[in-house]
C-alpha cells in the first residue's frame, strides 16, 4: 500500500493526469471536489496523515482547549464536514438556507471536536496504527488499531468517500459516529422544536 | 470493551447465586437427552434461519424498553455508581485489576465450550492455553501473563453460538439491571448461565466467590470507564437511542461483518448501505 499509484487497472486511466511529482495527499487538499476518483492507496495515505496528526496532538502535552482547536483543524482538513453536518441534520437540511447550513456546520465542527476530543484524552501516551484499506462500493474503509496504555487494543475504522477523497465517518469497535450523531442531533433538533438556529446556538 | 463494557454485564443472575444454582444442569442421562433434543431443534431451525447480517433498528417494544431503561438508570444513579466510586477509591488499582483478571480466567471454560459449539477449534485451543497459563503462572488468574505471549482475550458467548448456527438477531430488548440485549442474546445469556461448566464442578461456596468476583469486575468497569459511560448515557439528548445504537453496532461488529476479500468486488453488505446515499 506504499506505492500511491499502483492501484487497480480500471483506475489507471483516470489517474494518468495525476501522475506527477505531487503526492496524493497534497493534491487532495488542492484539487476541487469530485474532480477525480480516489484509490485505496490514496485513502490510506489520507488516513495515515490524519492519524499521524492525531498522534501528534494527543502526545503534544497541550491544554485541553488547545487540543480541541487542533482536533477541529484535523477535522476540517481531512473530513467532509459540510456534508457530514448536512447528513446528521437529515431531511431538515433541505429546507435550511445556505447561511443556516454553514452556521450549523461551524457549530457542529466545534461540538464534535470538544465531544470526541475529550474522549481522545484517554489516548494520551497511546497511538493509532493504520492496518489496511478496502474498497466497499463507493467508500474505502481504512482499518486502524488504537493501542492505549493499560488497555487491550481496539479497532477504529475511517470511512473515506471515493467521491470527495475525505473521510465521512469514523467507527470505534463498529460503532459509527455518523449514525450516533444522526440520532443525537435528531434528538437535539426535536428538543429545539425543529429550529436549526436554536440547535446551532445549543451546539456552541 | 470500551463503550459498553459496563452494559454488557456478563450474567444478570450471577448476581443471584441461588437462582443460578437451581438452573444449573446436572449432566445425568435425562439432561444429556434434553441437550441432544435442543441441538436437533436448533439444527432444524437454523436450516431456515436467515444469514443476512442485521441492520437498522428492530425495536417493537420501545415503550416497555424505555421504561426498563429508566429504571436501570435509577439503579445506576442510586446504587451502582456510588458503589463503584467507593470501590474505585478505596481499593488500589492493581488489586482491582487482579480481581478482574481472576474473574476473566474463571469465565474461560464457558468461552471454550462456546468456541467448540461454533466449531472454532483454534479459538478453543487458544482460550484453553490462556486458561492454563493464567491459572498457573498467573497465580490463579491474578495476573495476565497469557496476553504477554500472544494469548490475548478472545471472548465468546452462547449468543454468538446462536448467531453462528444461523439464528437471526431478533428484536432489541432492554433487560432489567443487565441492560441492552436482543432476543437472541437474551436466550444466549440464559444458556450461558445454565451451561457454565465451572459451576458444575465447583463447590457452591467457591461458586459464590466467583459470583462476587464477577460483581467486583462489573463495578470496576463502571469506575474505570465512568467518564465515557456517563458521556454516552447521561450527557446525551436521548441516552436510550444512543445506547441502543451503540449496543447493536458494536454487537454486530463483534459477531463479524463479512467483507469481501477481493479489493474491487462490490460488497453485498448492508452495513455499508448508509454511505451509498450520503451524497444524494
Amino acid at each position: 500500500m506504499n506505492n500511491l499509484f499502483s492501484s487497480r487497472p480500471s483506475d489507471l486511466g483516470r489517474r494518468r493526469f495525476l501522475t506527477g511529482a505531487v503526492s496524493g495527499v497534497t493534491l487532495l487538499v488542492a484539487m476541487p471536489h469530485a474532480a477525480f476518483a480516489f484509490s485505496s492507496s490514496q485513502a490510506e495515505a489520507l488516513i495515515t496523515k490524519t492519524v499521524s496528526d492525531i498522534n501528534t496532538i494527543i502526545n503534544s502535552g497541550k491544554s485541553e482547549s488547545g487540543m480541541f482547536a487542533d482536533f477541529e483543524r484535523v477535522l476540517v482538513n481531512y473530513a467532509d464536514t459540510p456534508n457530514i453536518a448536512r447528513s446528521v441534520l437529515g431531511p431538515s437540511a433541505r429546507s435550511a438556507s445556505a447561511a443556516q447550513l454553514s452556521a450549523f456546520t461551524r457549530a457542529f465542527q466545534g461540538y464534535i471536536s470538544r465531544k470526541y476530543g475529550s474522549r481522545f484524552r484517554e489516548f494520551i501516551g497511546g497511538k493509532i496504527e493504520v492496518n489496511k484499506t478496502q474498497k466497499i462500493n463507493s467508500i474505502y474503509e481504512v482499518s486502524c488499531t488504537a493501542i492505549l496504555r493499560g488497555e487491550s487494543p481496539f479497532a477504529i475504522s475511517f470511512i473515506v468517500a471515493d467521491k470527495t477523497g475525505k473521510f465521512i465517518d469514523l467507527t470505534i469497535e463498529g460503532i459509527s459516529l455518523l449514525k450516533s450523531e444522526r440520532a443525537e442531533i435528531g434528538a437535539m433538533l426535536d428538543k429545539a422544536g425543529g429550529s436549526i438556529d436554536k440547535l446551532t446556538a445549543a451546539l456552541k | 470493551m470500551l463503550i459498553l463494557g459496563f452494559c454488557q454485564l456478563e450474567t444478570i443472575s450471577q448476581l443471584h447465586p441461588a437462582a443460578l444454582r437451581c438452573q444449573r444442569i446436572k449432566l445425568d442421562f435425562q439432561s444429556v437427552k434434553q441437550l441432544a433434543l435442543i441441538f436437533v431443534a436448533v439444527l432444524t431451525l437454523s436450516a431456515c434461519a436467515s444469514r443476512t447480517p442485521a441492520t437498522g433498528i428492530n425495536d417493537p417494544h420501545e415503550a416497555q424498553n424505555r421504561a426498563t431503561y429508566e429504571s436501570n438508570i435509577q439503579l445506576d444513579r442510586g446504587v451502582i455508581k456510588p458503589i463503584s466510586v467507593a470501590y474505585g477509591t478505596v481499593v488500589p488499582d492493581p488489586v482491582r485489576k487482579g480481581l478482574s483478571n481472576v474473574s476473566d480466567t474463571l469465565g474461560l471454560p464457558g468461552t471454550v465450550v462456546n468456541n467448540l459449539l461454533q466449531f472454532k477449534l483454534v479459538d478453543a485451543l487458544h482460550n484453553t492455553a490462556r486458561f492454563a497459563v493464567n491459572a498457573t503462572l498467573g497465580f490463579a488468574g491474578l495476573f495476565d501473563p497469557a496476553s504477554e505471549v500472544g494469548l490475548e482475550e478472545r471472548e465468546s458467548d452462547f449468543g454468538e453460538t446462536l448467531h453462528v448456527w444461523g439464528f437471526a438477531e431478533g428484536e432489541y430488548i432492554v433487560l432489567p439491571a443487565y441492560g441492552p440485549s436482543t432476543k437472541r442474546d437474551m436466550v444466549g445469556l440464559i444458556v450461558d448461565i445454565a451451561l457454565d461448566p465451572l459451576g458444575t464442578v465447583l463447590d457452591p461456596k467457591v461458586s459464590n466467590v466467583k459470583t462476587g468476583l464477577k460483581v467486583a469486575d462489573i463495578v470496576d468497569t463502571r469506575y474505570r470507564y465512568s467518564d465515557l459511560y456517563e458521556s454516552v448515557i447521561y450527557d446525551s439528548a436521548d441516552g436510550y437511542a444512543q445506547l441502543r445504537l451503540s449496543y447493536l453496532d458494536r454487537r454486530r461488529f463483534e459477531l463479524g461483518t463479512p467483507i469481501p476479500q477481493n479489493d474491487s468486488a462490490p460488497a453485498d453488505n448492508p452495513s455499508y448501505d448508509l454511505y451509498e446515499d450520503f451524497y444524494e
